[in-house]
């Protein structure tokens, strides 16, 4: 099980070349702060460690010699026959398995790593993560590119489960290059009074990038949070969604995205809420900023209503930086690209909601990180 | 401290300043009044250098440096500061990221020293963490642009109408804070600092006391005096009147 030869004593054993490609994707190597460490390189696990109580870490492949039980999880929420790339990851791809048990509240954040350090490879991930019965899970996942990669393809299918009262916060960093391809395939069914927040977060070029995740909300006060924080850059191709499906009842449903395309980027947004459960309610947000003639970004959002008494409702705004914005910001000192930065930078600010502090002023010092790279 | 030669400024193809000049000496605090439209906000961004705010002819002198071709972060730099009527809302900038960048420190969080300065100008500290002007208040957007000033601690500060949309009590601390700002509670050989005060209604002129006040009407200073004297006769009958007066002697 733990026979791989590559195994990695400890997460800061990986090799200098890679540590800041892991840093930016928000993994931090000493694991301080960190309930658990999983890393993936390329197909092989070379890396999974925690001894936090009530919280498992694995690949998926030992999960299952342990877990009889976890053949039932698998292409359960996401057909395997759903697309091509579904069917190209098909059996047999490892990923991480990770969960916390019945009333365990795993408060210090797991982190998990997708690394892809080999020249033109297809990665194939599967994930599997289970939140059981009012339990709770903070999970970090950094997707990341050796500098040294051309060209790659990354597949990853990713199943969660969250049980009857328990929560998931789920912050996803990728951090690719301009010749990564990228297909994320994720689902999630959400069980009565349990709750997600996803939170997505792009700073980085790409090559091309197409998901929609889709949350179930199945059973009744269900709620999923999705929010999307998106620098689309260089000649980046973005697709993405976010959808959630309110079948239960008093179910709830936000998704907000916050969207900068520049250089020659084009970026689409989607975003679909369906209603079918009694008194349900779902919202969405798209803002996006232009700062680019070459740039696009299309929003689009979509909304079902398939009962008489729930409220959906959505709103979009795409535009440029006011200038008086700008003059305003140089009226206290600043000048005209300091100012464009300050805007930008609190554009993507979102108030990411729900996360434990540590966490959130860490994805914040991502964010910063990222901007201050680019500003 | 600030020197303005005959300024011609025009706006969208529209002059709007017609040949205005105007002395402020350090220590010094001028009122300006004049009707809605008269040019009064037009001036001050033509001291601030926005770019919509074209010079045509005529010089603006700042602590003896010729600014008028000086973007308008160099001018800040050099010590001009301002309290704008009608700042924009900015999402995602708080109020304390906007006093530490007046202040001119790079850090983003709000610490102890720029709660301290908030409370002085009775700004909650959860206040700070509010994206700057969204869903503030009229008499909230005055103290947060009176807050930024003192974060900035400027030379020569310009407010432009401080009074309006507050209510007593924050104009008696508004007015106050002005006061300590434009060094009045100092003997007036110790003042170092200047201002100018833009109002329409001259409510804030009980609150801080001005050397000098000036009438404008239609791009130009139509008459200056004493500031009691200028307010009772614009009170009394109006600002065409006043300057009536002003000329016939």
């Amino acid at each position: 099980m733990n026979g791989d030869k590559n195994r990695l004593r400890s997460l800061a054993d990986v090799s200098g070349d890679y540590l800041q490609d892991l840093l930016h994707a928000g993994i931090e190597p000493s694991e301080t702060g960190r309930s658990g460490s999983f890393l993936l390189q390329d197909q092989s696990v070379v890396y999974s460690h925690t001894s936090y109580e009530g919280l498992e870490l694995m690949s998926v492949s030992e999960a299952l010699d342990k877990h009889e039980w976890l053949s039932d999880y698998l292409w359960k929420v996401i057909p395997a026959d759903m697309d091509q790339y579904t069917v190209d990851v098909g059996s047999g791809a490892n990923g991480y398995f990770i969960r916390s048990k019945a009333n365990a509240k795993v408060t210090v954040p797991v982190q998990a790593c997708l690394f892809i350090a080999s020249d033109k490879i297809g990665q194939k991930v599967h994930n599997i993560i289970i939140a059981e019965e009012n339990s709770e899970l903070h999970i970090i996942t950094g997707c990341s590119v050796a500098h040294s990669v051309s060209s790659a393809f990354h597949l990853g299918v990713s199943e969660f489960y969250i049980k009857r009262g328990a929560k998931i916060t789920f912050t996803m960093i990728h951090n690719w290059s301009g010749g990564v391809e990228v297909r994320p395939r994720s689902a999630m069914i959400i069980e009565d009074g349990g709750t997600l927040i996803n939170n997505y977060i792009l700073m980085t070029p790409v090559k091309s990038l197409q998901m929609y995740p889709t949350a179930y909300c199945a059973g009744k006060n269900a709620k999923v949070s999705f929010q999307s924080i998106i620098y689309a850059s260089a000649s980046a191709r973005i697709d993405m969604g976010s959808r959630a499906v309110l079948k239960g009842d008093h179910s709830r449903a936000e998704i907000i995205s916050r969207v900068v395309a520049t250089d020659d980027a084009d970026v689409t947004v989607r975003s679909d809420v369906i209603g079918e459960g009694s008194s349900s309610t779902g919202h969405i947000e798209c803002r996006g900023l232009m700062l680019s003639d070459n740039a696009a970004i299309v929003s689009i959002p979509e909304l079902k209503a398939m009962r008489k008494n729930l409220d959906l409702s959505h709103e979009a705004a795409i535009g440029r930086i006011a200038e008086e914005e700008i003059l305003y910001l140089m009226a206290r000192g600043l000048s005209e690209e300091e100012a464009t930065s300050v805007i930008i930078r609190g554009f993507l600010n979102v108030d990411i909601t729900g996360l434990p502090d540590a966490l959130a002023r860490e994805t914040k010092k991502m964010l910063d990180m990222h901007l201050g790279k680019l500003m | 401290m600030l020197e303005i030669k005959d300024l011609t400024v025009e706006v969208g193809g529209k002059e709007i300043l017609k040949d205005l000049t105007l002395h402020i000496e350090r220590g010094e605090v001028h009122v300006l009044f004049g009707p809605n439209g008269c040019g009064k906000t037009t001036l001050l961004m033509s001291i601030l250098g926005f770019p919509a705010y074209k010079i045509i002819h005529g010089h603006i002198i700042f602590k003896g440096v010729d600014i008028t071709d000086l973007p308008t972060n160099e001018r800040v730099k050099m010590g001009i500061g301002v309290a704008f009527q009608n700042p924009p809302r900015i999402r995602g900038v708080t109020l304390g990221d906007m006093v530490n960048i007046a202040q001119g420190r790079s850090e983003a969080v709000i610490d102890e020293s720029v709660i301290a300065l908030a409370d002085k100008i009775n700004i909650p500290a959860v206040f700070l963490r509010r994206d700057v002007n969204l869903g503030f208040s009229g008499g909230e957007v005055k103290k947060s642009e009176i807050l930024q000033l003192m974060a900035q601690s400027p030379d020569f500060i310009m407010f432009d109408e401080p009074d309006s949309g507050v209510d007593v009590d924050n104009i008696e601390l508004i007015g106050g804070i002005m006061c300590e700002l434009l060094d009045r509670h100092k003997l007036p050989s110790k003042r170092k600092r200047a201002g100018l005060i833009i109002t329409h209604s001259g409510f804030i002129t009980r609150y801080i006391r001005a050397d000098r006040a000036h009438v404008m009407l239609d791009g130009y200073i139509a008459c200056s005096g004493m500031p009691d004297e200028i307010t009772k006769n614009i009170m009394e009958e109006g600002f065409e009147k006043c300057v009536e007066k002003c000329s016939a002697r």
